[in-house]
């Protein structure tokens, strides 16, 4: 029989990056700005916990350094895209190339060519066998709600990202707002990188991210931008995920390629499945710049 | 992007000064911008920049002719996929898909040639490259109608379809075409007469055993051919219009979605063409890892060459050097890994970029 159980705290750990990345993604949505390096910055997050850990062993310095990492290059992102106003897809794109070249550089450097495995702790479980990240993860979904929609500074982001022109003409500096939205966003995407790396496997691989960040943007579409949207988006993909071990110890005679290839269709069905919708900001992708 | 079709298109002369300067300009910022991540990485910049140049160029000791011969060997997938990435963007798709596009044609490829092992060898060839160009435009086609008909952002889907092809691969090679004994996740050796001819005699190259094969005359003509197709033909005008101004595309009743499909079917094509001449020319097997990430390197390699075929292919030549030099520094340097060849990318990119919009920054229109 499946363990029921194990198999839903198994989902809601698959899905934790995915829904970290999303909800960080969200804001940066919300305020205009469509990061598409997140891919890289999960990846500085994963790589950067691993280094500072096996620096100085505290995890608590893993998750900061993890969520710092992914800040500095959502900073680089919005001093591009932002700033100079350059195509938000091609900065982000080369954000993910970036992020590629010098995680793999810095973890040949460091740990010697590959092959070589570095082992840390793992973040220990809190609750219901779920560690702080899942639990962070889970709460910023009714604060990101809140913050939107029964706070003022969210009504402000959220005009950055539908109408920047009368946001700005009521005293809000757009600029400045986006670039901070991106930087969460960011963060939450390094985060969601250590919880990949010293959340579940404790050790790190180049690419690890696998695309889970481009997952990440394909739940906030078909999450409707929306914070609960996200969470039941990013459960669906936690649960494809968890299907392969499922599957393992059902002892299914299926190519195991089958079950690493179904959360990339699965996001593709999503997309289809929510296709034409108005629900995204109306400003969305457009730079903005002062009259 | 490009003056070509304004009223007062610039003579070839000016053409071709902006096009050195361009040049002088990137291989200064490219120098300094390698020196630094020298320093970064604490390696001695000058010692850096001549096992560089040794690997990509060559040198006296060691001579000309293999260093020159991989460097262009290297650029032959690069200046394909990069052409693809060149037609796709400039229709206005940030298509990701490059990798994923070879990807589904080398598997196309091989399967052909183990169905098709008793045909006459040209034959065979030919089926090859027709398969592998035919499959890596249907599943570029498969993005650029889930743009069409579902909305769905070619950004997202390119990058899956990227992973399913690379699955969809790790199958195969552990599947049905799996080599005979079924112990590597690879595929049989490609009947010989099916492989790319070698081009260069060893009586030419002082007796240096050179790889370069029929696929650089290939990659060649498929430039020729990109920017006669872009810049001298209606279809490609109505591709640059779809990209550069969608609402005069409109204006001008183009159907737009037509010219999209065609884009990023040319788009596949390329890229299954570039996995193909590889696996016919150089590897002559399949396998798991078969693109060192061609298709992402395509991406840098078009913009630094400005979006344009003939850029594509320069800068390709300029990355094939790199990546052939950067294998030669970290083989001699500890710490230094191939990887190292990305930072550049992106850090190049990042600058062009940059400059680009910081000298639009008041224009008032979106630049890439």
């Amino acid at each position: 029989m499946i363990d029921t159980i194990a198999a839903l705290q198994g989902t809601i750990t698959l899905a934790t990056p995915l829904l970290l990345a999303a909800v960080g993604e969200t804001v940066s949505q919300k305020s205009g700005v469509v990061n598409v390096g997140i891919e890289g910055m999960m990846l500085m997050g994963a790589f950067s916990a691993v280094l500072a850990i096996t620096m100085l062993p505290n995890l608590a310095m893993g998750i900061a350094v993890a969520g710092a990492a992914g800040g500095l290059l959502a900073l680089l992102f919005a001093i591009f895209a932002v700033r100079l106003s350059a195509n938000q897809v091609v900065v982000g794109v080369v954000m993910n190339l970036l992020a590629l070249g010098i995680t793999g550089t810095l973890y040949r450097a460091r740990f010697g060519e590959t092959g070589t495995f570095v082992k840390t702790p793992i973040l220990p479980s809190l609750l219901f066998g779920q560690n702080v990240l899942t639990w962070f993860a889970l709460i910023s979904v009714p604060l990101l709600w809140l913050w939107f929609y029964k706070t003022r500074s969210g009504l402000i982001v959220r005009a950055c990202g539908e109408q920047p022109i009368a946001a700005e003409a009521s005293g809000a500096n757009v600029l400045l707002l986006r670039t901070l939205c991106v930087v969460f966003g960011g963060v939450m995407a390094g985060l969601a990188g250590a919880s990949l790396s010293i959340g579940t496997v404790g050790t790190f691989i180049e690419n690890m991210t696998a695309g889970r960040g481009f997952i990440a943007l394909a739940i906030v579409t078909s999450g409707r931008w929306s914070a609960l949207g996200c969470l039941v988006a990013a459960l669906v993909f936690g649960g494809v995920e968890q299907l392969q071990f499922i599957g393992q110890a059902q002892g299914w005679r299926l190519p195991y390629q089958l079950f690493l290839a179904l959360p990339y269709v699965v996001t593709l069905v999503l997309l289809v499945l929510g296709g034409k919708t108005g629900q995204a900001p109306a400003f969305l992708g457009r730079p903005y710049r002062r009259a | 992007m490009s003056d070509t079709n304004l009223p007062n298109a610039p003579t070839p002369l000016i053409t071709l000064l902006r096009a050195l300067t361009r040049g002088v300009t990137y291989s200064v910022g490219l120098t300094v911008l390698l020196v630094l991540t020298f320093l970064a990485l604490r390696v001695p910049p000058m010692e850096g920049l001549a096992k560089i140049w040794e690997g990509a160029i060559g040198s006296k000791d060691d001579g000309y002719w293999y260093p020159l011969t991989e460097t262009l060997l290297k650029a032959i997938p690069l200046t394909l996929t990069g052409l693809s990435v060149v037609v796709a963007w400039r229709a206005g798709l940030f298509s990701i898909g490059a990798e994923g596009q070879l990807t589904i044609g080398i598997v196309v490829a091989t399967s052909i040639a183990k169905l098709g092992a008793h045909l006459p060898g040209t034959l065979l060839a030919i089926f090859m490259l027709i398969g592998a160009m035919s499959s890596g435009a249907l599943w570029g086609l498969l993005a650029a109608w889930l743009r069409i008909r579902r909305n769905v952002q070619e950004v997202i889907s390119t990058i899956m379809l990227n992973y399913i092809a690379l699955q969809i691969l790790a199958w195969a090679v552990e599947g049905p075409l799996q080599e005979a004994t079924h112990v590597k996740p690879q595929s049989d050796p490609l009947p010989t007469a099916a492989l790319l001819p070698r081009i260069l005699p060893m009586s030419l190259t002082d007796g240096i055993q050179t790889r370069l094969h029929l696929g650089v005359v290939f990659a060649i003509l498929a430039v020729i051919m990109v920017t006669i197709y872009l810049f001298r033909t209606p279809g490609g005008f109505a591709l640059r219009l779809i990209g550069q101004n969608p609402e005069a595309a409109k204006l001008a009743r183009l159907n737009a979605d037509s010219i999209r499909l065609k884009a990023m079917a040319l788009s596949g094509a390329l890229c299954g063409l570039a996995g193909a001449i590889e696996l016919m020319g150089v590897t002559g097997t399949l396998y798991r890892d078969f693109s060192p990430g061609w298709g992402y390197t395509a991406i840098p390699v078009a913009l630094l060459g400005g979006l344009h075929p003939i850029g594509a292919a320069f800068s390709a030549l300029f990355f094939g050097g790199l990546t052939s030099g950067t294998s030669n520094l970290a083989r001699f340097t500890k710490g230094v890994s191939s990887v190292l060849v990305y930072v550049i990318q992106g850090a190049a990119v990042l600058a062009v970029v940059g400059a680009r919009a910081w000298k639009n920054r008041k224009a008032g229109t979106e630049v890439d």
